[in-house]
């Protein structure tokens, strides 16, 4: 049984770890709606990009010689992962999730005998992959010093993986990050982004075609877009990754806030309990003491 | 009839601009400057670095481009970049900086002609708003 005084100290101590997850949600919840906005802003880019890319890529005669971006490189022998996760911990399922998902990926690709390449985004993925596949990451890139997710770093990170894949070191390019959905969920996603991979709906698009005039022509325009895209949907992922991460850490933290809530009223009714029957035990002693007299 | 149409530029991090009814868009597209109206035919291009002017009634807005894709169709024209500035706004200093950037970078030996067609032409179009 401990003493009161132990009790007392844990319940001063389980508020204050209670004022800082309170805290850290409040934080959480103002730089959500931001990151959120964000998110949203920047949706129309890639989709107008996307859209265009579609609309482009149906239209092209020369399939042979077009970009390899679009139609790979013909080999499939060797996979390149990016893996995007946060840089701060305590936001719950976040960065687990992501790593999780990926290393599924992974094994996968081994099972399959290909070779693998990783790079990571975000210290949080690098602490955790390099345990396993330390050998197997190539570069670690992290943005702890750039306050907001901007496209210039998005830019950087898209420039290493087009440089790697100019000098021939992979076949496939998948991207990993989790994709806000709303507060409560955010789903950890794969996509491939080398070669391009088309949408189903790709049908509809093929008709618009027909009516654009490209200038200068189709393919040209498709080799100068294309390398864009690559930062443009790395962009997107960060910043689906950021909201995530904010969405993520309010739920955790409302959580751990609950959480300490309820063992702060259970050690209480303790401490009380303790108290109680401390001084229970003094009266006893005390009327005992007065009887034998 | 009206002789509006819509315009939207979008840059990565949002669209930094929409109107409903402008007469009037140039576009630095890479083979040119290039005037888009009404009801024109549905295009894609992609730009050089130079400005953009957009008319409409009574305004007339300018801004700087380094690269971007246009795309026209149905009377929509969006315009994808991912530098834009607003002449309006575009500081003296800034201009100076990607001038020097420029002209520095024009000295790497491995350029293909079409980026050193392309930094050219950035440095003609940032002499020209200095200047003016």
């Amino acid at each position: 049984m401990p003493s009161l005084d132990d009790l007392k100290k844990r319940i001063t101590s389980v508020k204050s770890t209670q004022k800082i997850t309170k805290a850290m949600k409040m934080v959480a919840t103002a730089k959500l709606r931001k990151a959120q906005e964000n998110a949203e802003k920047g949706r129309p880019y890639s989709e107008r990009m996307n859209n265009i890319i579609l609309n482009l890529s149906g239209g092209v005669s020369d399939k042979e010689n077009s970009s390899k971006l679009l139609v790979g490189t013909g080999k499939d022998d060797t996979h390149l992962c990016v893996v995007l996760t946060a840089d701060r911990g305590l936001c719950g399922g976040f960065n687990t999730n992501i790593i999780k998902k990926a290393k599924s990926h992974f094994e996968d690709l081994k099972k399959k005998g290909k070779n693998l390449k990783i790079i990571t985004v975000g210290m949080k993925g690098y602490d955790q992959l390099k345990r396993n596949y330390s050998n197997l990451i190539i570069e670690k890139i992290t943005f702890k010093e750039s306050k907001n997710i901007n496209y210039f770093d998005a830019d950087k990170v898209g420039k290493i993986v087009l440089e790697k894949f100019e000098k021939e070191e992979f076949d496939v390019c998948h991207i990993f990050y989790n994709q806000f959905k709303n507060v409560m969920t955010q789903i950890p996603q794969k996509q491939q982004i080398i070669p391009l991979q088309k949408e189903e709906n790709a049908d509809t698009q093929e008709k618009d075609n027909l009516n654009y005039e490209f200038e200068p022509d189709e393919d040209e325009i498709l080799n100068n877009l294309l390398p864009k895209n690559i930062s443009t949907q790395i962009f997107k992922a960060m910043l689906e990754n950021s909201a995530s991460e904010q969405g993520s850490r309010m739920t955790a933290m409302d959580n751990a806030t609950r959480n300490a809530g309820e063992l702060v009223d259970k050690l209480s009714i303790e401490y009380n309990r303790s108290r109680q029957a401390a001084i229970t035990k003094e009266l006893i002693e005390i009327i005992s003491g007065a009887e034998s007299l | 009839m009206s002789e509006e149409f819509k315009v939207e530029i979008v840059n990565p991090e949002k669209s930094f601009f929409s109107s409903e009814n402008v007469t009037e868009v140039i576009v630095p597209a890479f083979e040119g400057e290039m005037g888009i109206l009404k009801d024109h035919i549905s295009i894609i291009s992609f730009l050089k670095p130079g400005i953009i002017k957009i008319f409409s009634k009574n305004v007339e807005e300018k801004f700087y481009v380094d690269d971007g894709i246009v795309e026209f169709k149905d009377n929509n024209l969006s315009v994808l970049t991912s530098s834009i500035f607003n002449l309006k706004d575009f500081d003296k200093s800034v201009i100076d900086k990607n001038l020097s950037d420029a002209e520095k970078s024009l000295e790497n030996p491995d350029l293909d002609d079409q980026k050193k067609f392309l930094i050219e032409q950035k440095i003609e179009s940032l002499r020209s708003i200095s200047t003016s």
